[in-house]
């Protein structure tokens, strides 16, 4: 566009001149490069040191590394991560699409309705995390009031139901999200497409399946990504819900990072477990968008024009 | 078109008001009534008493300091995010050079590195700088980690000034200089209130830098105090609850008064 415009006049001005030089982005650079990028660095020098935080760090070789791929705890906190992602992932995937389907129709009903169903957005993972734990305190909660739904009422007592609560605060939280990626895909699929169902004599579930379904297929990545990399990085939850416990049995790594660095004054060991996590999303967030040929950049508006 | 009602997508958002409005409910119960009253019967069951006690314990237990310090976070992130983000945006969007798209790309890998990744180098980072324990020690992190989304929302909203503006400013002499301030800022003022809001978000939400980079009471942030409060007092819920929602009361303002920057500002990229 700019290139029509430009060519029609001598060569001189319009590219270059009243064009800003890199100088205007330099102080954000540096800004971002020395809270961001350094200490990334310095992450994964850190997981090759031993340091207690007093005295200062010395080179340890490969040992923070050795010792993780030798701790129970260490594969236990993968094994969890892993589960843990994949549990928000099918819990929340679904319950967002067909929220934000739903909540993509344009009647008043509905935005009332989604003004409620966003609040939990609204609160910090913190507040989120507080409230659920004040809300299922086993002795002043819900379960002591409904002890036919919840046994004898302590669901951070047990690994099984303590993951359940993960899992569902998590999704608790942030379907709302994922509900707001999907309403705004599904607002954006055109009407062409079911009006031609329409007149094929497709039905709703049809429709929902053959046309809604792989429209929202961008977003679907979108927010896959975004739950997977969400869930590894997990944190407050665990931190406030179940401190890791019973035992360590909810102990997920970015959470035995925190505990190995902060409280065991290991931090050479919490670098390497926050140097495997960046690696971990990193790849897993790569394999999705390849797996998907996002990369490819499909539009999504395929088959209409 | 679509007369029928849709059972399953209504059915699913029934349930998923019980959800969301249950826990709301017991919240706001909660918080209204007597200590007595709520260990006796129970959190479901309708209050029998009124009273703003809670409110006043939870601020009593040092949440006005919390709040102020909050704020203090909140407003140096929204400033140091205003200064250097707009210029940045600028040079993405209409920089010819190499070093300001090797800067975008610096950026962009940057969008994928999260908090918990750097947080060990951080402390040594803030303890070295003997920024340790000062609100400057949680605001200068915070606000780098707010740049990749804010830059990327913003030269989104930038990309959208009609070229020809530009041609024309250019061909009155305008120097980039007078481009930034008379066209780019004026019109990029959508993006600008959504990275307002994003690092506003991002500041009153924030937790791990607080966590690990302050300790004593003049320096904690409202979350931090939430954290605190629960492990000292866990079991005076209606108070704790009380906390919860005095921290979310400032944003539930911006909610209200600026729902369209909010909810862009949440989703980031829908800022575009």
């Amino acid at each position: 566009m700019t290139t029509q415009i430009t060519s029609a006049r001598p060569a001189s001005s319009a590219t270059t001149v009243g064009r800003p030089g890199f100088a205007w982005a330099l102080p954000a650079a540096l800004f971002f490069a020395l809270f961001a990028i350094v200490p990334l660095i310095m992450v994964a020098v850190l997981s090759f040191m031993s340091w207690d935080g007093i005295s200062p760090p010395r080179f340890t070789g490969t040992d923070n590394w050795s010792r993780l791929l030798d701790d129970p705890v260490m594969l236990k906190s993968i094994w969890l991560t892993l589960l843990l992602t994949a549990l928000g992932v099918l819990l929340q995937t679904p319950l967002s699409i067909v929220l934000g389907v739903w909540a993509a129709g344009h009647q008043r009903n509905r935005a009332v309705l989604s003004v409620i169903y966003f609040i939990p957005l609204l609160l910090s993972a913190t507040a989120v995390s507080v409230l659920w734990r004040a809300l299922l305190d086993p002795n002043f909660g819900i379960p002591a009031d409904a002890a036919w739904l919840f046994g004898d009422g302590n669901l951070f007592g047990e690994q099984a139901t303590a993951i359940g609560v993960l899992a569902f605060v998590s999704t608790w939280q942030f379907t709302p999200f994922h509900t707001l990626i999907y309403q705004g895909a599904a607002r954006a699929i055109p009407q062409v497409l079911y009006q031609a169902a329409e007149i094929d004599g497709a039905g709703r579930y049809r429709q929902f399946f053959h046309i809604t379904l792989p429209q929202l297929r961008n977003a679907m990545i979108t927010s896959m990504i975004l739950m997977i990399v969400g869930g590894l990085t997990t944190f407050e939850t665990v931190l406030i819900l179940t401190q890791g416990g019973p035992g360590t049995d909810t102990t997920i790594s970015a959470y035995y990072m925190y505990d190995k660095a902060f409280k065991g004054f290991d931090y050479g060991t919490g670098s390497a477990i926050a140097l495997a996590l960046v690696v971990a999303s990193t790849i897993i967030s790569l394999i999705v968008v390849r797996v998907s040929g996002y990369d490819k950049m499909r539009g999504s508006a395929e088959g209409v024009s | 078109m679509r007369r029928r009602p849709n059972y399953l997508a209504g059915a699913g958002s029934l349930l998923w008001l019980f959800l969301v409005g249950l826990p709301l409910y017991v919240m706001l119960a909660a918080t209204l009534r007597t200590r007595q009253d709520y260990a006796e019967n129970g959190p479901v069951s309708l209050p029998d008493s009124f009273t703003l006690d809670n409110y006043t314990r939870a601020f009593d237990s040092g949440f006005g300091q919390y709040f102020f310090n909050t704020l203090v976070v909140t407003a140096c992130v929204i400033g140091i995010v205003l200064l250097l983000v707009p210029p940045l945006a600028y040079a993405i969007v209409r920089s010819r050079g190499r070093t300001t798209s090797a800067i975008f790309r610096l950026f962009l890998l940057g969008l994928a590195i999260p908090a918990q990744a750097v947080i060990v180098p951080m402390f040594y980072l803030i303890s070295e700088a003997g920024l340790y324990d000062n609100l400057l020690g949680v605001i200068l992190p915070t606000a780098a980690f707010c740049l990749p989304m804010s830059a990327l929302i913003l030269s989104g909203a930038m990309r959208d000034i009609s070229p020809e503006l530009y041609e024309a400013m250019a061909m009155d002499g305008a120097t980039p200089r007078r481009m930034f301030f008379q066209l780019v800022v004026p019109l990029s003022r959508g993006g600008l209130s959504t990275i307002v809001v994003f690092s506003a978000l991002q500041a009153w939400n924030g937790f791990l830098f607080p966590l690990v980079l302050t300790q004593s009471d003049s320096t904690k942030v409202v979350t931090l105090g939430l954290y605190n409060f629960q492990t000292a007092h866990g079991i005076d819920i209606p108070g704790l609850l009380g906390a919860v929602v005095l921290s979310m009361v400032p944003i539930l303002l911006v909610y209200l008064f600026a729902r369209r920057a909010l909810v862009q500002g949440l989703m980031g990229v829908g800022g575009k």
